[in-house]
């Protein structure tokens, strides 16, 4: 079942056929510094008009590029100068509900600078740094995703996991919900990169949230955080032992939980989701449900070339093999991913390999990218299916 | 016994009707809370709307301690629940399977043939349905067989206790929130055998009243889900499917998947009660059938569309 997550409300100007606003100011007379103080003080920038965005650098430059990562779409877009200023823009048609992270290119003296966009104070953050955001008509951020004063919070534990199958101390930073009763049995949501889902992703927020509101079960999520990431996220069979050999019966010895594979799901993002589906693969029945999101499921149909490089020798060789002779791994799989991001093309691809080895599987997408703030968004639509709030039985 | 229904109480109603009824003045209102779980106690506004003589009865906290003092018990309910979850899960995988066929049979269907198929398609549902509910109830009735609740010592004690109380009440008043939650407390308690009328009930709390409680929920964050069986209430009330908020969480304005609502759950009434209804019925021994609901009482017909009960 495929889905792609609708807009529910309206950013931005509604859409309008008139003039675009960077075209009025081109018309205007004199096109002055002062002029464009003015339209800059007036407009949010990007200026997103209907489907089309404006996207604006000020200075003095040889050349400004838009820099993203739209799959689809030539990746340095020129910007072009207003005749007799010192405004640089171009035009972006994005589809309603897109979100866009990209950076400038400025070019001075054969010297090329990329810096995030100084107009636009709306930024994303990730391991590698932060990005511009260009939210498009009809985007709306969750409003889940922000504190809720009137959801109680749930509470986060920090605990070391001693590895023998990683050889080394594993941190874990354990959330029990709000209410949390040791004589209840709660369902285990198991977070790859749960450092970054934290940081990124709000996912202490999310979680208190979406439990508050009813949809989603309270649940115990384990945040995990990866040491040599690309070596172990990469279909490793020692991080595989780890998380269901060693740190899934400590939690269980330990914690409140379910204790069966309906009860236990694994996510990641990226490499992190090749993790999950590793994990899952090399210890089958362990884990009821998989949250994969954005997952490297990179492979080849033909040849070597995957385009990837070296961090993808591992995922390449593990998928093809999935691919050549799929496995029920889970009874269940959440699989999202960004329509802009070049790893829709292997999303899209696995979902029927996934269906075809019998497991239920529900898919979505966004028009959105490879980022945190995608898959922050996203967690409601997956983790609501996988482990759904008590919702249905309230009825005040 | 008498039975007073009535849709969600944000704006209350229950106040009208304890005015109407009297309630209270040959005895206290038994008020029943425990669908709201930890916030039962937070009763003080309903007591003042059925006129201040209300006794909650406590049932969570009593459940609670009955968890807390007889841990034999409640590690044998703990076991029956995760049983019983479990049912449910295939009872759900079950389920998706066969009211897809429904509706994939529904959209095609046309002709001899396809009416033919459509009704086997439904049985098979109505069939899944029954065998469900067969199978819980029979989980229930052998636990209780097995730990009968009246010869556990702290159970007896609170249904003695409850008994005295709703011995001496003039009403029972029972309010929505949990309808698992509730349901199980009434029947722990054994509050059947003591119900005194009348019984006003809204929401969950009329939900559990019935023989058969449907759950649903059309708009949830992960789709519309199917409507389930989750088991039996107190049976005061038979052949009818209470819908609270029916507007908020039914695709009422589809027909077709409203038409096998309706025709799954035939010849219980689907019966809508919204913010402001209130629907009273008379329950002689079993319980009013579909033909003793009062006319005007708005329900999903067969042909999936809402109608008022005498034009049904």
């Amino acid at each position: 079942m495929t889905t792609v997550s609708e807009p529910k409300g309206a950013r931005g100007a509604a859409p309008v056929s008139r003039k675009l606003a960077i075209n009025r100011l081109r018309d205007r007379r004199p096109l002055d510094p002062a002029a464009v103080d003015r339209f800059l003080a007036r407009h949010a920038v990007p200026v997103v008009e209907g489907a089309r965005c404006t996207f604006l650098y000020r200075g003095e430059a040889d050349e400004v590029f838009l820099i993203h990562r739209i799959f689809g779409l030539p990746d340095h877009l020129p910007l072009r100068r207003l005749h007799g200023t010192d405004l640089w823009y171009a035009v972006l048609e994005l589809p309603e509900g897109s979100r866009v992270e990209y950076q400038l290119e400025v070019v001075r003296g054969g010297r090329r600078e990329r810096i995030n966009d100084p107009l636009n104070p709306r930024l994303a953050h990730s391991p590698v740094g932060s990005s511009s955001v260009c939210y498009a008509f009809g985007h709306v951020v969750p409003d889940w995703t922000f504190p809720d004063p009137e959801a109680r919070p749930g509470s986060l534990a920090d605990l070391v996991v001693p590895s023998r199958a990683l050889r080394r101390d594993c941190p874990v930073t354990l959330y029990l919900p709000a209410r949390f009763r040791r004589t209840a049995r709660y369902p285990l949501l198991i977070v790859h990169d749960g450092g970054d889902y934290l940081g990124y992703a709000g996912a202490k927020t999310v979680l208190d949230n979406l439990i508050h509101r009813l949809d989603v079960a309270e649940l115990v999520a384990a945040f995990v955080y990866p040491g040599d990431r690309l070596a172990e996220y990469a279909n490793s069979a020692a991080h595989a032992r780890f998380m269901t050999a060693e740190l899934l019966p400590r939690l269980e010895a330990e914690v409140p939980l379910a204790g069966r594979p309906a009860g236990r799901c694994l996510m990641g993002s990226s490499f992190g989701a090749v993790a999950a589906l590793s994990a899952a693969y090399r210890y089958p029945g362990a884990y009821g449900s998989l949250l994969l999101q954005s997952g490297s499921f990179v492979f080849t149909d033909i040849g070597r070339d995957h385009g990837g490089g070296p961090p993808f020798e591992p995922v390449v060789r593990f998928i093809n093999r999935y691919r050549a002779a799929p496995r029920r791994v889970a009874d269940r799989m959440f699989v999202s991913c960004g329509v802009y991001e070049p790893l829709i093309v292997p999303n899209r691809s696995m979902v029927p390999v996934f269906e075809a080895a019998g497991m239920t599987v529900r898919y979505v997408e966004a028009r959105d990218g490879h980022s945190w703030e995608n898959w922050r968004d996203r967690l409601r639509d997956g983790l609501s299916w996988i482990f759904p709030g008590p919702q249905k039985f309230f009825y005040e | 016994m008498r039975v007073i229904l009535l849709g969600p109480q944000r704006r209350p109603t229950v106040d009208a009707v304890a005015r109407a009824h009297s309630l209270g003045v040959s005895g206290p209102v038994a008020v029943i809370t425990a669908g709201w779980q930890e916030r039962e106690p937070d009763d003080a506004e309903l007591s003042r709307l059925v006129g201040g003589r209300a006794v909650n009865l406590a049932l969570y906290r009593r459940w609670l301690d009955v968890q807390d003092r007889d841990p034999e018990y409640f590690a044998a309910e703990r076991r029956l629940a995760e049983t019983l979850a479990e049912l449910q899960d295939y009872y759900l995988l079950r389920l998706d399977y066969a009211l897809r066929a429904v509706y994939a049979v529904q959209r095609r269907a046309c002709g001899e043939a396809g009416a033919e198929a459509f009704s086997e398609a439904m049985a098979a549902v109505r069939e899944l349905d029954a065998a469900h509910l067969r199978r819980v109830n029979g989980a229930r009735l052998e636990f209780f067989q097995r730990l009968p609740p009246h010869d556990r010592p702290v159970i007896a004690e609170h249904r003695a206790a409850l008994s005295d109380v709703l011995g001496a009440a003039s009403a029972v008043v029972i309010a929505g929130g949990h309808v698992g939650v509730l349901a199980g407390v009434l029947h722990l308690f054994n509050i059947a055998a003591s119900l005194r009328s009348p019984v006003v009930a809204w929401s969950a709390g009329a939900m559990a009243l019935t023989e058969r409680i449907v759950l649903f929920h059309d708009r949830a964050p992960q789709g519309p889900g199917h409507p389930e069986l989750s088991g039996s209430g107190l049976s005061v009330l038979r052949d009818v499917v209470l819908l609270p908020h029916a507007r908020a969480r039914l695709l009422l304005d589809d027909a077709p998947r409203m038409a096998v609502f309706a025709r799954r759950f035939s010849p219980a009434r689907c019966l809508l009660l919204e913010s402001g209804s209130r629907i009273e019925a008379e329950s002689p021994g079993g319980g009013p059938g579909g033909g003793f609901w009062p006319s005007g009482v708005r329900v999903i017909g067969e042909d999936g569309r809402l109608t008022s009960l005498e034009a049904a």
